[in-house]
């Protein structure tokens, strides 16, 4: 716990869905990291705290990139595996893998990445739209844009889009609802 | 301002209290036998209303209280007979109220006209009341209080006129002999300007001071300012009132009166008692309340009877006639005071924030309580005694400690229990049927939060009875039960958790036409067996519904499986038991606090999970011998003479590196609310604890077997089992190769194969 940084007001919740949508001209802050050799963003004001890894406990019968849930003073959050959700596999942890703690609406949760790279100020003007993409090769949606840093290519999400689905309740399951007990 | 909005908030509290006190007292108000407590309490109710309203500037809504609470005073003194369409009308208009209030909390302005309707009714009650009332008016009433009152006002104030021209003709009864046995009292009332301001009505309080005893008014109108110069916001009256009371009415039932404006008025009791008074000396009586505030002193004394002399009080003395004044309710005294204050119960308003910190705090207590616990395991035997001890005794506290903070959250059912006679009033006016309602276990506790959740399943499953389950009365009579169906509803605590019941003694379910519905929507492969306890419970899918037409009620086909997810949210579970022709029996269980719970902790593989310590039986070993297979594809065991399914949660779960073969490892024998058992085979049991039951859905979403998550000593989260959705899984899952993902497909398992298994189980 003692490796956790908060680095932003929670009292600030950014609408994630809008990431890019500031107005014109103004600066926003993206908090960037790695995953492999790319580079990812997320607007900061989503970013309740960067914590060091630690052990999760499995959920079952989960897609691979739902690592676990972990104990946030109290709460219990879900952590996600960024590589994983991106197809390059399970993270093989070690202990300089952080924890990004976000905001996502009324949600708390946290993806595994490799490591933080850079806090960015980027003006709106300078996202440029992703590519088309043949959407079944990358799901587009939750790239919210792309950013060149000094010849680095910074990938920015929309958080909010990035876990879509995952906080539905899928509880609509007929078949669990045949029995009762 | 921050402090206005304070008060504001409390009035708003202590009105919803009051709208439900109301509506549980109209609800009991029934034609022929009235209960003069309940009128008065639903009268004090909607008053207080009011006045606090009136205090806030919630002008549409005092204005609509008061032809409520008019209605309610002639209730109150007979006048209005109690029928069905009256106590209707007022349902109405204490749910009009309702409405008003949330507006005014809301700060909106509630439709223009959303009132009139429902005052017109109110009027009708009156209107045909009046006429034969006893006396016209006398006069047209002063232009003081509001407006729409005049009805009502005329014949007091026409009174009262009548008595000032009564008093200038002959002076004051004050002198006149005092009748035997009697008491006379002698009020001055002298309200300020602004009484009415805050939705006081004195004319009230003068027919409150009537019910006493005898009682002569003599308005005061020497302050009354020509008509140009009226003000009619404001009263300019007084008043001076000569009361004969029987000797049992006291000073406390005269000041009670005045409860309410106390503050606003300057008022002058005293009494006066025969000379033969039988009554030793109490206290000096006329101690007049000292005048307030200097404006009402400065108004010319009234040439009534001031100040009497100071005889004996006749103040409560029982020994006189017990009987016939007591009688009289204490309520009926006030229509503003009464028995408002009433017997101080010793309760506080706290708000709901405090005791859920408080619950976090011992939450987070419990956890670092197990911590130390676990770390205090490695230390050598034998050297920490006292160490050891402390923290038994510490563990003890914990828990007593635990206990009574979840008792503070604890409510009794009734809360919600008491909404369902409108309900079921509501229902059986809609569909025509005749419905008893009988409930009973309203005082069984459970937490506050489970009871709030409790309304809206309940709400559903009760009006499904109603509809789809009572017959109609003609149809009843036919068959030979009694015309009136009834619905029981009742409420106990069963091994940890909290079982509500809803029976009726209708038709109960017609599995013909729950299968062929089910399978007309695609929810069941044509040509599948069912059970019937399976059939059964088909109605609790999701857009399933049997009604052929859609009525006001159900059959819109969002209901049971909506009742069974909010439940399912709870942690609790339904089930519904069914005998055609004699009626159903839906089964809520319910765990009694959402916040802790008693569990034993095991370990699978690397994990470790929280099995309830209510599910579990025991947990055991088994030889090689008690295992058997069955048609090769589960295990059973015998246990205790019984073959129980075994579900290795491994399997289910997916979990690498655990022991597979049961003789290896344990089996924990667990128990299911409805009886069935079922063998969970784990690694290891390592311990009972308490755990701090944490939400998983609050950041992330529910899971199959899982009811919720925990944090264990050493700060690492453990899931909690939920043993009834273990046994769904397995059952769904007799492979246990691929547990499947929650999407999994939604058709019916082979049945055959389940039913199998079942008989095996229970037998």
């Amino acid at each position: 716990m003692s490796s956790s940084t908060a680095i932003a007001p929670v009292s600030s919740r950014a609408d994630l869905s809008a990431a890019g949508s500031a107005a014109n001209g103004t600066e926003e802050q993206y908090v960037t990291f790695t995953v492999g050799s790319e580079e990812y963003g997320v607007n900061i004001l989503a970013v309740r705290e960067i914590r060091g890894w630690t052990p999760e406990s499995r959920l079952p019968n989960l897609p691979d990139y739902v690592r676990g849930v972990i104990n946030l003073r109290g709460i219990i959050i879900p952590i996600f595996d960024l590589r994983a959700r991106f197809g390059g596999g399970l993270t093989q942890v070690t202990k300089r893998h952080v924890v990004v703690v976000m905001q996502v609406g009324e949600r708390t949760r946290g993806i595994l990445v490799d490591a933080i790279s850079d806090i960015l100020a980027i003006g709106h003007d300078a996202i440029k739209p992703p590519p088309d993409v043949d959407s079944g090769l990358i799901d587009a949606e939750y790239l919210s844009g792309l950013y060149t840093a000094e010849n680095r290519m910074v990938t920015l999400l929309n958080v909010g889009k990035l876990f879509a689905g995952e906080h539905v309740d899928q509880d609509a399951m007929p078949r669990a609802a045949l029995e009762t007990t | 301002m921050d402090d206005l909005s304070r008060f504001k908030q409390t009035y708003f509290d202590e009105s919803a209290e009051l709208l439900a006190v109301a509506e549980a007292g109209l609800l009991r108000l029934a034609p022929g036998e009235v209960d003069m407590d309940e009128v008065n309490a639903i009268f004090r109710a909607v008053h207080s209303i009011k006045g606090g309203g009136g205090a806030f500037g919630f002008n549409d809504l005092v204005a609509f209280a008061h032809e409520f609470e008019t209605v309610m005073d002639g209730v109150r003194n007979a006048e209005i007979p109690v029928t069905t369409e009256l106590v209707d009308t007022l349902i109405r208009a204490n749910d009009l109220l309702a409405r008003l209030l949330s507006h005014a909390s809301d700060e909106t302005e509630a439709p223009a006209g959303t009132t009139d309707d429902t005052v017109a009714a109110l009027r009708r009650f009156l209107g045909k009341d009046e006429t034969p009332a006893e006396e016209p008016p006398a006069a047209p009433p002063p232009a003081t209080v509001y407006p729409d009152d005049e009805d009502d006002e005329a014949g007091i104030f026409g009174d009262a006129l009548a008595a000032i021209q009564a008093a200038r003709d002959d002076q004051p009864a004050s002198g006149g002999p005092i009748p035997e046995g009697k008491v006379r009292w002698t009020i001055v009332f002298r309200p300020k300007a602004e009484l009415l301001l805050s939705g006081n009505e004195p004319t009230y309080m003068l027919r409150a001071l009537r019910r006493l005893g005898e009682a002569e008014v003599v308005c005061h109108l020497d302050k009354l300012p020509s008509l140009r110069d009226l003000d009619a916001e404001l009263l300019h009256l007084s008043w001076t009132v000569t009361l004969l009371a029987d000797p049992q009415v006291d000073r406390a039932q005269i000041d009670d009166v005045f409860e309410f404006v106390a503050d606003d008025c300057d008022i002058r009791i005293s009494a006066e008692a025969p000379p033969p008074a039988v009554i030793p000396p109490v206290e000096p009586a006329s101690v007049p309340q000292p005048a307030p505030v200097s404006t009402a002193a400065n108004l010319p004394q009234p040439a009534a009877p001031a100040a009497p002399p100071t005889t004996p009080a006749a103040t409560t003395s029982g020994s006189a006639k017990p009987g016939d004044g007591a009688k009289r309710p204490n309520g009926g005294a006030g229509g503003t005071g009464g028995d408002h204050s009433g017997p101080t119960t010793h309760t506080i308003r706290v708000d709901l924030d405090k005791i859920d910190r408080l619950v976090n705090m011992v939450g987070e207590m419990v956890i670092t309580q197990a911590m130390i616990a676990e770390h205090l395991r490695d230390l050598p035997p034998g050297q920490f005694q006292e160490l050891l001890e402390g923290l038994e005794g510490l563990a003890q506290h914990t828990r007593e400690l635990r206990e009574s903070v979840m008792s503070i959250r604890a409510q009794p059912v009734s809360s919600v229990f008491s909404r369902m006679p409108r309900l079921v009033r509501e229902c059986a006016a809609m569909t025509g049927k005749e419905v008893m309602l009988v409930t009973s276990g309203e005082t069984t506790e459970v937490d506050k939060t489970v009871v709030e959740n409790l309304v809206d399943p309940l709400t559903h499953m009760i009006r499904n009875s109603i509809d789809h389950g009572l017959e109609g009365p003609d149809e009843r009579e036919r068959i030979g039960k009694p015309r009136a169906g009834t619905v029981h509803l009742s409420a106990a605590h069963r091994s940890g958790r909290i079982v509500i019941e809803v029976t009726d003694d209708g038709r109960g379910i017609n599995r013909a036409k729950v299968l062929s519905k089910a399978i007309e929507k695609g929810l069941v492969q044509p040509g599948a067996s069912l059970s019937d306890e399976e059939i059964d419970n088909l109605i609790f899918l999701p857009g399933f519904s049997t009604a052929d037409q859609v009525s006001n009620l159900s059959g819109r086909g969002v209901g049971m499986d909506v009742v069974r997810r909010n439940i399912s949210s709870l942690g609790g579970r339904i089930g519904v038991y069914s005998t055609p022709g004699e009626g159903s029996r839906f089964v809520l269980s319910l765990p009694l606090t959402l916040a802790v719970l008693d569990g034993m902790v095991i370990s699978v593989g690397e994990e470790r999970f929280v099995l309830p310590l209510t599910n579990i039986v025991e947990s055991l070993r088994p030889k090689p011998a008690d295992l058997h297979g069955l048609v090769n594809k589960c295990d059973v065991m015998m246990a205790r003479g019984e073959y129980v399914r075994l579900v290795h949660l491994h399997r289910l779960f997916g979990i690498p590196k655990a022991i597979d073969d049961a003789t290896k490892g344990l089996v924990v024998l667990v128990e299911t609310e409805d009886g069935s058992r079922l063998g969970l085979v784990v690694d290891e049991v390592l311990g009972q604890q308490q755990v701090v039951i944490k939400s998983l859905e609050a950041n992330f979403r529910r899971l199959d077997g899982v009811a919720a998550a925990t944090i264990l000593g050493d700060g690492r989260v453990a899931l909690i089992l939920d043993v009834a959705g273990l046994r769904e899984m397995s059952r769904h899952n007799t492979s246990g190769s691929d547990a499947g993902s929650p999407s999994a497909s939604p058709s019916l398992p082979a049945p055959a194969d389940r039913s199998d298994q079942r008989q095996r189980q229970t037998v």
